[in-house]
Protein backbone atom coordinates (compact mmCIF):
# COMPACT_ATOMS: atom_id res chain seq x y z
CA UNK A 1 0.00 0.00 0.00
CA UNK A 2 2.01 2.98 -1.09
CA UNK A 3 -0.51 5.51 -1.63
CA UNK A 4 -0.16 8.61 0.44
CA UNK A 5 -3.08 10.93 0.77
CA UNK A 6 -2.30 14.38 -0.17
CA UNK A 7 -5.18 17.32 0.29
CA UNK A 8 -3.04 20.22 -0.70
CA UNK A 9 -5.35 20.16 -3.81
CA UNK A 10 -8.32 20.85 -2.19
CA UNK A 11 -6.85 24.09 -0.81
CA UNK A 12 -5.33 25.17 -3.92
CA UNK A 13 -8.62 25.14 -4.98
CA UNK A 14 -10.61 27.01 -2.92
CA UNK A 15 -11.57 29.57 -4.81
CA UNK A 16 -13.08 27.01 -7.83
CA UNK A 17 -14.69 25.07 -5.11
CA UNK A 18 -16.48 28.27 -3.76
CA UNK A 19 -17.89 29.51 -6.92
CA UNK A 20 -19.12 26.04 -7.54
CA UNK A 21 -20.89 25.67 -4.50
CA UNK A 22 -21.87 29.10 -4.99
CA UNK A 23 -23.71 28.37 -8.32
CA UNK A 24 -24.99 24.53 -6.97
CA UNK A 25 -26.57 27.23 -4.33
CA UNK A 26 -27.74 29.69 -7.03
CA UNK A 27 -29.06 27.11 -9.09
CA UNK A 28 -31.63 25.51 -5.91
CA UNK A 29 -32.35 28.43 -5.10
CA UNK A 30 -34.29 29.31 -8.58
CA UNK A 31 -35.37 26.17 -8.65
CA UNK A 32 -36.80 26.51 -5.23
CA UNK A 33 -38.29 29.86 -5.40
CA UNK A 34 -39.98 29.07 -9.07
CA UNK A 35 -41.02 25.83 -8.19
CA UNK A 36 -42.48 26.49 -4.72
CA UNK A 37 -44.74 29.12 -7.06
CA UNK A 38 -45.66 26.59 -9.62
CA UNK A 39 -46.09 23.84 -7.12
CA UNK A 40 -48.64 25.92 -5.08
CA UNK A 41 -50.33 26.67 -8.51
CA UNK A 42 -50.02 23.50 -10.01
CA UNK A 43 -51.58 21.96 -6.62
CA UNK A 44 -54.43 24.53 -6.70
CA UNK A 45 -54.96 23.30 -10.32
CA UNK A 46 -54.88 19.47 -9.58
CA UNK A 47 -57.76 20.34 -6.98
CA UNK A 48 -59.66 22.81 -8.55
CA UNK A 49 -59.08 23.06 -11.98
CA UNK A 50 -61.31 22.32 -14.65
CA UNK A 51 -60.98 18.61 -16.02
CA UNK A 52 -58.58 19.02 -18.94
CA UNK A 53 -56.02 21.07 -16.55
CA UNK A 54 -56.52 18.31 -13.67
CA UNK A 55 -55.11 16.05 -16.50
CA UNK A 56 -52.57 17.25 -17.63
CA UNK A 57 -50.93 18.24 -14.14
CA UNK A 58 -51.71 14.94 -13.41
CA UNK A 59 -49.50 13.25 -16.65
CA UNK A 60 -46.98 16.18 -15.78
CA UNK A 61 -46.89 14.95 -12.20
CA UNK A 62 -46.78 10.87 -13.42
CA UNK A 63 -44.08 11.35 -16.26
CA UNK A 64 -41.61 13.46 -14.06
CA UNK A 65 -41.42 11.18 -11.06
CA UNK A 66 -41.34 7.94 -13.07
CA UNK A 67 -38.11 9.09 -15.23
CA UNK A 68 -34.62 10.03 -14.25
CA UNK A 69 -33.33 13.62 -13.23
CA UNK A 70 -30.18 13.15 -15.17
CA UNK A 71 -32.32 11.59 -18.51
CA UNK A 72 -34.85 14.84 -18.28
CA UNK A 73 -31.39 16.90 -18.20
CA UNK A 74 -30.20 15.02 -21.17
CA UNK A 75 -33.59 15.74 -23.43
CA UNK A 76 -33.99 19.20 -22.24
CA UNK A 77 -30.30 20.05 -23.28
CA UNK A 78 -29.69 17.94 -25.71
CA UNK A 79 -32.99 17.22 -26.89
CA UNK A 80 -34.68 20.85 -26.97
CA UNK A 81 -32.75 22.26 -29.68
CA UNK A 82 -33.91 20.06 -32.61
CA UNK A 83 -36.89 21.83 -31.56
CA UNK A 84 -35.43 24.91 -32.13
CA UNK A 85 -35.65 26.24 -28.19
CA UNK A 86 -31.70 26.70 -27.50
CA UNK A 87 -30.84 26.66 -24.01
CA UNK A 88 -27.59 27.53 -22.44
CA UNK A 89 -26.15 24.90 -19.93
CA UNK A 90 -27.20 27.19 -16.88
CA UNK A 91 -30.49 27.59 -18.49
CA UNK A 92 -31.29 23.97 -19.17
CA UNK A 93 -30.16 22.63 -15.60
CA UNK A 94 -32.30 25.44 -14.06
CA UNK A 95 -34.89 24.37 -16.16
CA UNK A 96 -34.68 20.78 -15.55
CA UNK A 97 -34.22 21.39 -11.21
CA UNK A 98 -37.07 23.26 -11.07
CA UNK A 99 -39.31 21.00 -13.50
CA UNK A 100 -38.44 17.83 -11.67
CA UNK A 101 -39.13 19.84 -8.07
CA UNK A 102 -42.29 21.22 -8.95
CA UNK A 103 -43.49 17.55 -10.10
CA UNK A 104 -42.90 16.75 -6.10
CA UNK A 105 -44.06 19.46 -5.35
CA UNK A 106 -47.43 19.58 -6.39
CA UNK A 107 -47.85 16.63 -4.79
CA UNK A 108 -46.83 17.59 -1.21
CA UNK A 109 -48.79 20.80 -1.30
CA UNK A 110 -51.85 19.20 -2.40
CA UNK A 111 -51.41 16.49 0.32
CA UNK A 112 -51.13 19.46 2.91
CA UNK A 113 -54.25 21.57 1.42
CA UNK A 114 -55.80 18.62 1.50
CA UNK A 115 -55.07 17.69 5.44
CA UNK A 116 -56.53 21.72 6.10
CA UNK A 117 -59.87 20.94 7.80
CA UNK A 118 -62.94 22.15 4.83
CA UNK A 119 -64.64 24.15 7.69
CA UNK A 120 -61.66 26.97 7.26
CA UNK A 121 -62.53 27.16 3.54
CA UNK A 122 -66.31 27.16 3.85
CA UNK A 123 -66.10 29.73 6.96
CA UNK A 124 -63.97 32.43 4.58
CA UNK A 125 -66.71 31.58 2.21
CA UNK A 126 -69.27 32.66 4.47
CA UNK A 127 -67.55 35.56 6.25
CA UNK A 128 -67.82 36.85 2.16
CA UNK A 129 -64.61 36.21 1.18
CA UNK A 130 -63.13 35.47 -2.33
CA UNK A 131 -62.27 31.74 -3.13
CA UNK A 132 -59.10 33.31 -4.24
CA UNK A 133 -58.06 35.56 -1.14
CA UNK A 134 -59.82 32.17 0.96
CA UNK A 135 -57.20 30.32 -0.67
CA UNK A 136 -54.25 32.32 -0.44
CA UNK A 137 -54.66 33.67 3.50
CA UNK A 138 -56.63 31.08 5.04
CA UNK A 139 -56.11 27.76 3.23
CA UNK A 140 -52.32 28.16 2.19
CA UNK A 141 -50.38 29.16 5.13
CA UNK A 142 -51.98 26.03 7.13
CA UNK A 143 -51.23 23.81 4.12
CA UNK A 144 -47.57 24.99 3.84
CA UNK A 145 -47.54 24.33 7.69
CA UNK A 146 -48.40 21.21 7.60
CA UNK A 147 -46.22 20.18 4.59
CA UNK A 148 -43.13 22.42 4.93
CA UNK A 149 -40.68 19.63 6.55
CA UNK A 150 -41.49 17.74 3.32
CA UNK A 151 -40.74 20.61 1.25
CA UNK A 152 -37.44 21.16 2.60
CA UNK A 153 -36.63 17.48 2.50
CA UNK A 154 -37.71 17.92 -1.40
CA UNK A 155 -35.40 21.22 -1.54
CA UNK A 156 -32.56 19.41 -0.14
CA UNK A 157 -32.67 16.60 -2.18
CA UNK A 158 -32.94 18.59 -5.25
CA UNK A 159 -29.83 20.58 -3.97
CA UNK A 160 -28.14 17.22 -4.00
CA UNK A 161 -29.14 15.81 -7.37
CA UNK A 162 -28.11 18.63 -9.19
CA UNK A 163 -24.48 17.50 -8.98
CA UNK A 164 -25.89 15.87 -11.89
CA UNK A 165 -25.69 19.27 -13.85
CA UNK A 166 -22.12 19.04 -13.90
CA UNK A 167 -22.65 16.49 -16.78
CA UNK A 168 -23.69 19.11 -18.97
CA UNK A 169 -20.39 21.30 -18.09
CA UNK A 170 -22.75 23.37 -16.03
CA UNK A 171 -19.60 24.96 -13.08
CA UNK A 172 -21.39 23.83 -10.12
CA UNK A 173 -19.28 22.03 -6.99
CA UNK A 174 -19.35 18.54 -8.83
CA UNK A 175 -17.49 20.46 -12.03
CA UNK A 176 -14.84 21.90 -9.72
CA UNK A 177 -14.58 18.49 -8.09
CA UNK A 178 -14.29 17.40 -11.90
CA UNK A 179 -11.39 19.91 -13.14
CA UNK A 180 -9.35 19.44 -9.62
CA UNK A 181 -8.90 15.60 -10.21
CA UNK A 182 -8.40 15.82 -13.59
CA UNK A 183 -5.72 18.49 -13.07
CA UNK A 184 -4.07 16.92 -10.00
CA UNK A 185 -5.21 13.27 -10.45
CA UNK A 186 -6.05 13.33 -6.76
CA UNK A 187 -9.61 11.63 -7.57
CA UNK A 188 -10.24 10.15 -4.11
CA UNK A 189 -9.12 13.15 -1.91
CA UNK A 190 -10.76 15.70 -4.54
CA UNK A 191 -14.29 13.78 -4.39
CA UNK A 192 -13.57 13.40 -0.50
CA UNK A 193 -14.19 16.42 0.11
CA UNK A 194 -16.47 17.74 -2.33
CA UNK A 195 -18.82 14.83 -0.90
CA UNK A 196 -18.21 16.76 2.97
CA UNK A 197 -18.77 20.02 1.28
CA UNK A 198 -22.30 18.68 0.14
CA UNK A 199 -23.02 17.60 3.45
CA UNK A 200 -22.25 20.23 5.41
CA UNK A 201 -24.52 22.41 2.70
CA UNK A 202 -27.41 20.19 3.33
CA UNK A 203 -27.00 20.01 7.29
CA UNK A 204 -27.13 24.12 6.66
CA UNK A 205 -29.73 24.49 4.65
CA UNK A 206 -31.91 22.02 6.92
CA UNK A 207 -30.74 23.79 9.96
CA UNK A 208 -31.71 27.07 8.37
CA UNK A 209 -34.94 26.12 6.73
CA UNK A 210 -36.00 24.72 10.42
CA UNK A 211 -35.29 27.69 11.98
CA UNK A 212 -37.47 29.95 9.66
CA UNK A 213 -39.91 27.43 9.58
CA UNK A 214 -40.33 27.93 12.95
CA UNK A 215 -40.57 31.89 12.84
CA UNK A 216 -43.02 31.55 9.96
CA UNK A 217 -45.31 28.65 11.18
CA UNK A 218 -45.46 29.45 15.07
CA UNK A 219 -49.06 29.04 16.11
CA UNK A 220 -50.07 28.07 12.90
CA UNK A 221 -49.91 23.90 13.50
CA UNK B 1 -23.80 10.44 -38.65
CA UNK B 2 -25.28 7.19 -38.64
CA UNK B 3 -28.63 6.47 -39.88
CA UNK B 4 -30.41 4.13 -37.96
CA UNK B 5 -34.58 3.16 -38.11
CA UNK B 6 -36.46 2.84 -34.94
CA UNK B 7 -36.73 -1.20 -35.55
CA UNK B 8 -32.43 -0.68 -35.15
CA UNK B 9 -33.11 2.06 -31.77
CA UNK B 10 -35.57 0.03 -30.33
CA UNK B 11 -34.74 -3.47 -29.92
CA UNK B 12 -31.42 -1.88 -28.60
CA UNK B 13 -32.42 0.10 -25.30
CA UNK B 14 -34.65 -2.50 -24.74
CA UNK B 15 -31.47 -4.38 -24.53
CA UNK B 16 -30.01 -2.00 -22.73
CA UNK B 17 -32.65 -1.94 -20.23
CA UNK B 18 -31.74 -5.53 -18.80
CA UNK B 19 -28.78 -3.72 -17.43
CA UNK B 20 -30.74 -1.32 -15.41
CA UNK B 21 -32.90 -3.77 -14.29
CA UNK B 22 -30.20 -6.29 -12.75
CA UNK B 23 -28.03 -2.77 -11.24
CA UNK B 24 -31.40 -2.41 -9.57
CA UNK B 25 -31.95 -5.91 -8.59
CA UNK B 26 -28.29 -5.98 -7.13
CA UNK B 27 -28.86 -2.71 -5.44
CA UNK B 28 -32.12 -3.87 -3.82
CA UNK B 29 -31.23 -7.39 -2.74
CA UNK B 30 -27.63 -5.89 -1.04
CA UNK B 31 -29.27 -2.92 0.31
CA UNK B 32 -32.36 -5.12 1.69
CA UNK B 33 -29.28 -7.06 3.37
CA UNK B 34 -27.32 -4.06 4.54
CA UNK B 35 -30.88 -2.53 5.66
CA UNK B 36 -31.09 -5.41 7.88
CA UNK B 37 -28.15 -5.38 9.20
CA UNK B 38 -28.18 -1.82 10.36
CA UNK B 39 -31.29 -2.57 12.34
CA UNK B 40 -30.49 -5.50 14.09
CA UNK B 41 -27.59 -3.68 15.36
CA UNK B 42 -29.84 -0.15 16.37
CA UNK B 43 -32.69 -2.37 18.16
CA UNK B 44 -29.80 -5.23 19.27
CA UNK B 45 -27.77 -2.66 20.57
CA UNK B 46 -29.30 1.05 20.58
CA UNK B 47 -26.49 2.80 22.59
CA UNK B 48 -24.08 1.81 19.93
CA UNK B 49 -25.99 0.63 17.52
CA UNK B 50 -28.24 3.71 17.82
CA UNK B 51 -26.08 6.13 17.35
CA UNK B 52 -23.99 4.79 14.14
CA UNK B 53 -26.91 3.80 12.03
CA UNK B 54 -28.49 7.35 12.59
CA UNK B 55 -24.72 8.70 11.30
CA UNK B 56 -24.79 6.10 8.56
CA UNK B 57 -28.15 7.27 7.27
CA UNK B 58 -27.60 11.11 7.63
CA UNK B 59 -24.47 10.41 5.81
CA UNK B 60 -25.46 8.65 2.85
CA UNK B 61 -28.71 10.57 3.11
CA UNK B 62 -27.14 14.17 3.14
CA UNK B 63 -24.77 13.10 0.06
CA UNK B 64 -25.42 13.19 -3.52
CA UNK B 65 -25.14 9.38 -5.09
CA UNK B 66 -23.07 10.67 -7.61
CA UNK B 67 -20.18 11.63 -5.48
CA UNK B 68 -21.35 8.38 -3.07
CA UNK B 69 -20.72 6.53 -7.01
CA UNK B 70 -17.29 8.16 -7.85
CA UNK B 71 -16.19 7.92 -3.94
CA UNK B 72 -16.13 3.82 -4.62
CA UNK B 73 -15.00 4.18 -7.99
CA UNK B 74 -11.64 6.20 -7.16
CA UNK B 75 -11.72 4.65 -3.82
CA UNK B 76 -11.37 0.96 -4.02
CA UNK B 77 -8.87 1.15 -6.84
CA UNK B 78 -6.27 3.00 -4.11
CA UNK B 79 -6.90 -0.23 -1.63
CA UNK B 80 -5.92 -2.16 -4.32
CA UNK B 81 -9.08 -3.57 -5.43
CA UNK B 82 -9.74 -2.84 -9.27
CA UNK B 83 -13.70 -2.27 -9.74
CA UNK B 84 -15.57 -2.96 -12.90
CA UNK B 85 -18.16 -0.12 -13.61
CA UNK B 86 -20.43 -2.37 -12.75
CA UNK B 87 -19.27 -3.45 -9.57
CA UNK B 88 -18.59 0.16 -8.15
CA UNK B 89 -22.44 1.02 -8.98
CA UNK B 90 -23.53 -2.12 -7.06
CA UNK B 91 -21.42 -1.18 -4.43
CA UNK B 92 -22.29 2.43 -4.09
CA UNK B 93 -25.76 1.59 -4.75
CA UNK B 94 -25.93 -0.97 -2.17
CA UNK B 95 -25.01 1.01 0.27
CA UNK B 96 -27.39 4.13 -0.77
CA UNK B 97 -29.87 1.67 -0.57
CA UNK B 98 -28.77 0.29 2.82
CA UNK B 99 -29.45 3.90 4.22
CA UNK B 100 -32.88 4.76 2.68
CA UNK B 101 -33.96 1.32 3.50
CA UNK B 102 -32.62 1.14 7.13
CA UNK B 103 -34.99 4.84 7.27
CA UNK B 104 -38.12 3.40 6.04
CA UNK B 105 -38.25 0.36 7.82
CA UNK B 106 -36.66 1.84 11.18
CA UNK B 107 -40.18 3.90 10.69
CA UNK B 108 -42.31 0.63 10.28
CA UNK B 109 -40.64 -1.10 13.22
CA UNK B 110 -40.91 1.88 15.31
CA UNK B 111 -44.50 2.18 14.54
CA UNK B 112 -45.30 -1.41 16.98
CA UNK B 113 -46.31 -0.70 19.78
CA UNK B 114 -44.39 -1.09 22.97
CA UNK B 115 -47.00 -3.49 24.75
CA UNK B 116 -45.75 -6.11 21.48
CA UNK B 117 -41.58 -6.02 22.75
CA UNK B 118 -42.56 -5.85 26.38
CA UNK B 119 -45.19 -8.97 25.76
CA UNK B 120 -42.87 -10.98 24.23
CA UNK B 121 -39.78 -9.89 26.53
CA UNK B 122 -42.25 -10.98 29.44
CA UNK B 123 -42.72 -14.52 27.82
CA UNK B 124 -38.67 -15.26 27.82
CA UNK B 125 -38.15 -14.09 24.50
CA UNK B 126 -34.69 -13.05 23.46
CA UNK B 127 -33.55 -10.27 21.03
CA UNK B 128 -33.63 -12.22 17.76
CA UNK B 129 -36.49 -14.63 18.81
CA UNK B 130 -38.76 -11.23 19.59
CA UNK B 131 -37.55 -9.53 15.81
CA UNK B 132 -38.57 -13.29 14.12
CA UNK B 133 -41.58 -14.11 15.53
CA UNK B 134 -43.20 -10.99 17.00
CA UNK B 135 -41.98 -7.57 15.44
CA UNK B 136 -40.51 -8.27 12.01
CA UNK B 137 -43.62 -10.26 10.65
CA UNK B 138 -45.56 -7.22 11.63
CA UNK B 139 -43.96 -4.28 10.40
CA UNK B 140 -43.27 -5.91 6.86
CA UNK B 141 -47.01 -5.68 6.46
CA UNK B 142 -46.91 -1.92 6.62
CA UNK B 143 -43.21 -1.63 5.10
CA UNK B 144 -44.30 -3.08 1.69
CA UNK B 145 -45.44 -0.18 0.26
CA UNK B 146 -42.99 2.52 1.21
CA UNK B 147 -40.40 -0.21 0.02
CA UNK B 148 -42.23 -0.60 -3.26
CA UNK B 149 -42.28 3.05 -3.38
CA UNK B 150 -38.34 3.34 -3.00
CA UNK B 151 -37.89 0.85 -5.17
CA UNK B 152 -38.61 3.36 -7.91
CA UNK B 153 -36.21 5.77 -6.67
CA UNK B 154 -33.45 3.02 -7.06
CA UNK B 155 -34.29 2.04 -10.17
CA UNK B 156 -34.32 5.47 -11.44
CA UNK B 157 -31.06 6.19 -9.55
CA UNK B 158 -29.23 3.62 -11.47
CA UNK B 159 -29.09 6.14 -14.37
CA UNK B 160 -25.99 7.78 -12.52
CA UNK B 161 -24.09 4.62 -13.29
CA UNK B 162 -24.16 5.96 -17.16
CA UNK B 163 -21.44 8.45 -15.79
CA UNK B 164 -18.84 5.75 -15.11
CA UNK B 165 -18.93 4.34 -17.98
CA UNK B 166 -21.81 1.38 -17.19
CA UNK B 167 -24.00 0.56 -20.45
CA UNK B 168 -27.10 0.53 -18.72
CA UNK B 169 -30.53 2.56 -20.73
CA UNK B 170 -29.19 5.96 -20.02
CA UNK B 171 -25.81 5.24 -21.44
CA UNK B 172 -26.89 3.41 -24.38
CA UNK B 173 -29.26 6.45 -24.96
CA UNK B 174 -26.42 8.23 -24.90
CA UNK B 175 -24.15 6.66 -27.59
CA UNK B 176 -26.98 6.02 -29.85
CA UNK B 177 -27.80 10.17 -29.46
CA UNK B 178 -24.15 10.61 -30.43
CA UNK B 179 -24.36 8.78 -33.55
CA UNK B 180 -27.55 9.57 -35.01
CA UNK B 181 -27.86 13.30 -34.12
CA UNK B 182 -31.50 12.56 -33.05
CA UNK B 183 -31.46 13.73 -29.28
CA UNK B 184 -35.23 14.81 -29.27
CA UNK B 185 -35.99 11.03 -30.03
CA UNK B 186 -33.72 9.33 -28.35
CA UNK B 187 -33.74 10.93 -25.42
CA UNK B 188 -37.86 10.36 -25.50
CA UNK B 189 -37.75 6.96 -25.99
CA UNK B 190 -35.28 6.52 -22.58
CA UNK B 191 -37.42 8.31 -20.76
CA UNK B 192 -40.52 6.29 -22.14
CA UNK B 193 -38.74 2.87 -21.03
CA UNK B 194 -38.26 4.10 -17.52
CA UNK B 195 -41.42 5.30 -17.36
CA UNK B 196 -42.90 1.97 -18.64
CA UNK B 197 -40.56 0.12 -15.77
CA UNK B 198 -41.39 2.60 -12.78
CA UNK B 199 -44.97 3.88 -13.50
CA UNK B 200 -46.29 0.07 -12.48
CA UNK B 201 -44.53 -0.15 -9.32
CA UNK B 202 -45.39 3.81 -8.68
CA UNK B 203 -49.20 2.37 -8.80
CA UNK B 204 -48.54 -0.76 -7.34
CA UNK B 205 -47.15 1.11 -3.95
CA UNK B 206 -50.21 3.16 -4.35
CA UNK B 207 -52.56 0.25 -4.34
CA UNK B 208 -51.05 -1.38 -1.54
CA UNK B 209 -50.73 1.67 0.45
CA UNK B 210 -54.62 1.80 0.13
CA UNK B 211 -55.58 -1.86 0.28
CA UNK B 212 -53.72 -1.74 3.72
CA UNK B 213 -55.65 1.68 4.65
CA UNK B 214 -58.90 -0.30 4.56
CA UNK B 215 -57.96 -3.41 6.12
CA UNK B 216 -57.13 -1.03 9.40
Amino acid sequence: MGYEFDFSAISENIGLLLHGAGLTIGLTAIAATVGMALSIGGAAAALWGPGWLRRIVGVYVELIRNTPFIVQLFFIFFGLPSLGVKLTAFEAAALAMTINLTAYGIEIVRAGIEAVPPGQREAGFALGIAPISTFIYIVLPQAIAVVYPALVSQIVITMLESAVVSQVAVTDLTHAADLIQSRTYRAFETYFAVTLIYLGMALLMRWLFNRAGRQLFAGKR
Amino acid sequence: MVTLSLADIIPFLLLAARWTLLLSAIAFVGGATGATLLLLWRYGAPKVGGVATSLYIQLFQGTPLLLQLFLVFFGLPLLGVEVSPLAAAGIALTCYASAFLAEIWRGCVDAIPRGQWDASASLGMNFLTQMRYVILPQSLKIAVPPTVGFLVQLLKSTALASIVGFNELTRSGQIVANATFQPFLIYGLVALIYFAMCYPLTVGSRVLERRMRISR
